[in-house]
C-alpha cells in the first residue's frame, strides 16, 4: 500500500492539522481574554482590538476549535490511528477515499484561516453565522469575502467529514476480524460508528443549509431572510419571505449532533481506559453500547434546544425541553457505569487514567448544568450570558480535550513507539485539570450576575448596565489569569513530546497490561501475517481479583498468572 | 475422492490479500481439493480473504452510507420548499401576502424523466451481464471477455442516454429563460433551479463514474475490480434516477 493513503499517516496528518487549529484558536482565545479584562491593553503588532475585530476573534476561535480541533483530532485522527488495529484489521475500507478526506479537511483549514487575510478580515458573525448579518456585505466588516470563505470552508469541510466518515463505517462494518461480534467491539468503537452515523446524517444537511445560504448571499433569494429587510439602514432586495429561524432549525440540526460527534470518542476511550487501569470488566458493558446509541439517536432530536429565545413555537420548545432532558438518562447511565467499574477497584494513577477520570469530572461538572438549560425559562435568562460559555466548555471543550491527551498518553507505545514521561505527565494533567476549572467555573457566576456572550467591552456601557458589569471585572481579571495559566499548563506537555521523541524508540509489549486488540504483538504491522487475527472473548476481561486478565487475542481460556 | 493439488498443511499459510489495498488484483490461482472437497469454499478462509463477494458488499455498504447522506441533503432541501412555499409576510393593510407563483414545468421534463427511466434500464441489464455465471467463469478464465463486451455496450448506452437527460435539462432552462423565468424570479423558481442544478450535478457524478466504468471494463486486468466498479456506479445510477422521479413529482404536482 503506498504511504499516503496508509491509514496511520492519514491519521498523523489530521493530529498535524488539529494541532495548527489548536494552537491558533487557542491564541485567540487569549487576546480575547485579555481585552475583556484590559480593554485598553494594545495587542502587540496590532493594536488596539476594535470591537468588530473581537467578534471576528469569536468566530474564529469558534469555527477552528469545533469543526477542526474537536471533530477532526478524536473523530477522523484517532479513528485512523487506532480503530482499524482494535478491530483485528490491517487497513480501513477505502484507502483513497479517506487520503481524499485529508486533502479537503486540509483545504478546508486553509480556506478557513485565508478569512484573516482578505479584505474586511474575518466574519463577525460567530461560528452559527446566523442570518440575517451573516447574508450581507453591509453587516460589518469580513461579513465580505470574510464570510464567503467561511462558507466555502465547511461547505468542503462537510463534504470531507462526510467522505471519512463512510470510510469508518464500512470498515467497521465489513473488516471486523473473525470472532469480533458487535458485543466484542471495544467502546471506542462504538464511540467511533455512533459518531460517524451521526457525521452522515448531519454533515448533508449543513451542506444544503450552506448551498441556500450561498444563494442568499449572491442570488437574491430570501430563504433565510424576512421580506423587507432593512440592514444598516439599506432595504435589501430579495425575493421571498425568509426567516432565519429555518436557518437555526437546519444549522443546529446539524449544529447538536455536531457536539456529539465531538465527545462520543472520548466516552468511549473513558470507559475503557478505566477499566484498564482499574483492572475492572466496564460495568454493564452492553447498556455502555446501548447508551452510546441512544445518546446518538436523542442528540438528532434535541436541536431545538438551542432555539428556545430564537422566537420558536414554545409548544415546540417544551418538547425539545423533554428530548434533552431525556438525553441526561443514557448520559448519566454512563457516568454511573464509569464509577461502578471504579468502585472499591484499586486503580493505577497513571496519566492516561488521570485524565480519563478528569474527563469524568468535567463530564459532571459541565453536564448538571445541562437540565438547567434544558429548561426554557431558565434558559430564557440564561442563554445569551456567559453560564452557557461555562456549560459548553467544560461539557464539550475541555471533556474533549480531556479525551484527546487522554489519547495521546495511552496510545503513545503505538503512536510513538515510546511512553511519556509519567513526572511530566502528571504535573501536565494536575496544571491542566486546575486551571480548566479556574478558568471555567467563574464564567457560571459573571454569567448569573449578566455577563453577555459576544459582548467586546464590559467597561464604559451607558446606563444602569454599567455597574452590573463593573461588578463582574474582577472576576474577569481572575478568569484571563486562569486562561494564561491554563495555556502554560500545556508547555509540561509540548516538553514532555519533545522529550520523549528524542529518546531511542523502545520495544514495548501492551505496557498498560490492556486486553484489546490495538495492543496484540503486530497489531500495527501493514501487511498480514502468517497466523491470523481471531478474537476469543469480550475486552476487559480481567479477573475478579483485579490481577489477572485475558487478552482478546490470547487462546488461553483460563487467567493465566500476569506478566512480571 | 477428489484430487489434492495442494495439500492443507501447505495451504494454511497460504493467505494472498485479496486486493482490498487498491493493489493488483488477486492471483490466487488455487484450484481446489484439499482433501475434503471444500477447498474452494471461500466462507471457510479468514474475513478478509473470502474473495470478489467480499468486496463487493465492501463496495455497496459504502455507497450506500454515500447515498443515506446525499438523501439528507435532499431531505433538508425539499423541506425548506415546503416552508417557503408556505411562509409570507403581512403588508401595511395587515394582508397576508404569499409572494409564492408556482412555475411552470416545461413539458420537456417529462421526456427527460422517460429517458432517465430508461436509462436505468439499459444500466441494470449492463449490471446483470457482469454477474453471468457461465460467461464470468469464462472471463476468470482469460478465454474471452464476453460480459465485459456485452457491459460495455450496454453501460455506452446509459452514457449516451444520461447525457441526453442532461442535454434535456438544459433545454428545460433554457425554455425557461426565454419565458423570463430565472433563479431570482420566484421563490417557487429559486426551488426549480436549485433542485434541478443539484440533482444534475449528481448526475453528472453519475456520468463520471459511468466514463470510469468503462475505461475500467477496457483496461482493468481484474474480473472483481470491473464488477464492482460497474455495480456500485450502476446503483448509484438506479438511486439518482428514482430521487429523480420523486424530485419531478415534487415540482410537477407539489407546487
Amino acid at each position: 500500500m503506498s504511504r499516503l493513503t496508509d491509514h496511520r499517516t492519514i491519521g498523523f496528518g489530521y493530529l498535524l492539522l488539529s494541532l495548527l487549529a489548536v494552537l491558533i484558536g487557542t491564541l485567540l482565545s487569549l487576546a480575547m481574554r485579555a481585552h475583556l479584562a484590559w480593554p485598553n491593553w494594545p495587542l502587540p503588532l496590532h493594536g488596539p482590538i476594535l470591537p468588530e475585530e473581537y467578534l471576528a476573534l469569536v468566530t474564529m476561535h469558534g469555527t477552528l476549535m469545533l469543526f477542526f480541533v474537536l471533530t477532526v483530532a478524536p473523530q477522523s485522527g484517532f479513528s485512523n490511528l487506532i480503530l482499524p488495529a482494535q478491530i483485528g484489521s490491517r487497513h480501513m475500507a477505502f484507502p483513497r477515499l479517506n487520503a481524499l478526506g485529508l486533502y479537503l479537511t486540509a483545504l478546508a483549514l486553509f480556506t478557513l484561516l485565508a478569512a484573516f487575510f482578505v479584505p474586511g478580515g474575518a466574519p463577525i458573525g460567530g461560528w452559527t453565522a446566523y442570518p440575517p448579518l451573516s447574508e450581507t456585505a453591509l453587516a460589518g466588516p469580513g461579513q465580505g469575502l470574510g464570510m464567503d470563505l467561511w462558507l466555502a470552508s465547511i461547505a468542503i469541510f462537510s463534504i470531507a467529514s462526510t467522505l471519512s466518515s463512510i470510510n469508518t463505517l464500512t470498515t467497521i462494518l465489513k473488516l471486523r476480524c473473525e470472532g469480533m461480534t458487535w458485543q466484542r467491539l471495544p467502546l471506542t468503537v462504538w464511540g467511533w460508528f455512533t459518531a460517524a452515523l451521526l457525521s452522515v446524517l448531519a454533515f448533508s444537511v449543513l451542506l444544503a443549509a450552506l448551498l441556500l445560504l450561498f444563494c442568499d448571499r449572491h442570488l437574491h433569494s430570501a430563504f433565510f431572510l424576512p421580506a423587507q429587510d432593512l440592514v444598516n439602514g439599506v432595504l435589501l432586495q430579495h425575493h421571498g419571505d425568509g426567516s432565519p429561524l429555518l436557518w437555526l432549525h437546519l444549522f443546529w440540526f446539524f449544529g447538536h449532533p455536531e457536539v456529539y460527534i465531538a465527545i462520543l470518542p472520548g466516552m468511549g476511550l473513558t470507559s475503557m481506559v478505566i477499566a484498564n487501569f482499574a483492572h475492572r470488566r466496564v460495568f454493564a458493558y452492553r447498556l455502555m453500547i446501548a447508551t452510546t446509541l441512544l445518546i446518538g439517536f436523542l442528540g438528532i432530536l434535541v436541536w431545538g434546544h438551542h432555539m428556545f429565545v430564537a422566537g420558536l413555537n414554545p409548544f415546540a420548545g417544551t418538547a425539545f425541553s423533554i428530548s434533552t432532558m431525556a438525553i441526561a438518562i443514557p448520559a448519566s447511565a454512563k457516568v454511573l457505569s464509569w464509577l461502578a467499574t471504579l468502585w472499591r477497584s484499586r486503580p493505577t494513577l497513571s496519566t492516561p487514567m488521570l485524565f480519563a477520570l478528569g474527563f469524568v469530572s468535567l463530564f459532571i461538572t459541565g453536564g448538571i448544568t445541562g437540565p438547567i438549560l434544558a429548561q426554557p425559562i431558565l434558559d430564557e435568562y440564561l442563554h445569551n450570558t456567559f453560564f452557557v460559555v461555562a456549560h459548553f466548555h467544560l461539557i464539550m471543550a475541555m471533556a474533549g480535550i480531556f479525551g484527546l491527551f487522554c489519547a495521546i498518553y495511552y496510545w503513545a507505545p503505538l503512536l510513538f513507539h515510546r511512553t511519556l514521561s509519567e513526572p511530566l505527565g502528571k504535573l501536565h494533567f494536575w496544571a491542566t485539570i486546575l486551571g480548566a476549572y479556574s478558568t471555567f467555573l467563574p464564567m457560571h457566576f459573571t454569567g448569573l450576575a449578566g455577563e453577555p456572550r459576544h459582548y467586546a467591552q464590559l467597561s464604559g456601557v451607558a446606563g444602569p448596565a454599567t455597574d452590573l458589569l463593573q461588578s463582574t471585572l474582577p472576576l474577569q481579571r481572575h478568569i484571563t489569569a486562569s486562561a494564561i495559566f491554563l495555556v502554560c499548563a500545556q508547555l509540561p506537555f509540548l516538553l514532555n513530546l519533545i522529550l520523549s521523541l528524542r529518546r531511542p524508540a523502545q520495544h514495548l509489549d501492551n505496557p498498560w497490561q490492556a486486553t484489546t486488540m490495538e495492543w496484540a504483538p503486530n497489531a500495527l504491522t501493514p501487511h498480514p501475517t502468517e497466523d491470523q487475527t481471531i478474537v476469543y472473548r469480550e475486552p476487559c476481561h480481567y479477573s475478579d481479583s483485579g490481577k489477572e486478565f485475558l487478552t482478546q487475542w490470547s487462546t488461553a481460556s483460563t487467567f493465566s498468572p500476569e506478566p512480571e | 475422492m477428489p484430487t489434492t493439488f495442494t495439500p492443507p498443511e501447505i495451504d494454511r499459510h497460504h493467505h494472498i490479500s485479496d486486493g482490498n489495498n487498491g493493489q493488483k488484483p488477486p492471483t490466487d490461482k488455487r484450484t481446489g481439493g484439499n482433501g475434503d472437497g471444500d477447498g474452494d469454499n471461500f466462507s471457510n478462509r479468514p474475513q478478509g480473504h473470502r474473495g470478489p463477494r467480499e468486496r463487493l458488499s465492501q463496495a455497496r455498504v459504502g455507497l450506500f452510507f454515500a447515498l443515506g447522506g446525499d438523501l439528507m441533503f435532499f431531505v433538508a432541501l425539499v423541506s425548506v420548499f415546503f416552508v417557503t412555499k408556505a411562509s409570507g409576510h403581512f403588508d401595511a393593510y395587515s394582508h397576508f401576502i404569499n409572494e409564492w407563483l408556482p412555475t411552470a414545468i416545461p413539458t420537456i421534463l417529462w421526456l427527460n424523466t422517460a429517458v432517465l427511466l430508461l436509462s436505468s434500464v439499459t444500466a441494470e441489464v449492463a449490471r446483470q451481464a457482469m454477474f453471468r455465471e457461465h460467461d464470468a467463469m469464462d472471463e476468470w478464465f482469460g478465454i474471452g471477455r464476453p460480459i465485459s463486451k456485452r457491459a460495455t455496450l450496454w453501460l455506452s448506452l446509459t452514457l449516451f442516454l444520461g447525457g441526453l437527460f442532461l442535454a434535456g435539462q438544459w433545454a428545460a432552462w433554457d425554455q425557461l429563460a426565454a419565458q423570463h423565468v430565472f433563479f431570482r424570479t420566484n421563490p417557487s423558481s429559486h426551488f426549480f433551479y436549485l433542485i434541478t442544478i443539484t440533482h444534475a450535478l449528481h448526475l453528472f457524478l453519475g456520468i463520471i463514474g459511468l466514463i470510469a466504468a468503462l475505461m475500467f471494463l477496457q483496461f482493468s486486468r481484474s474480473l472483481s475490480t470491473r464488477q464492482v466498479v460497474v455495480d456500485t456506479t450502476v446503483w448509484y445510477w438506479h438511486v439518482m434516477g428514482i430521487l429523480w422521479v420523486f424530485l419531478f413529482l415534487l415540482l410537477e404536482y407539489g407546487q
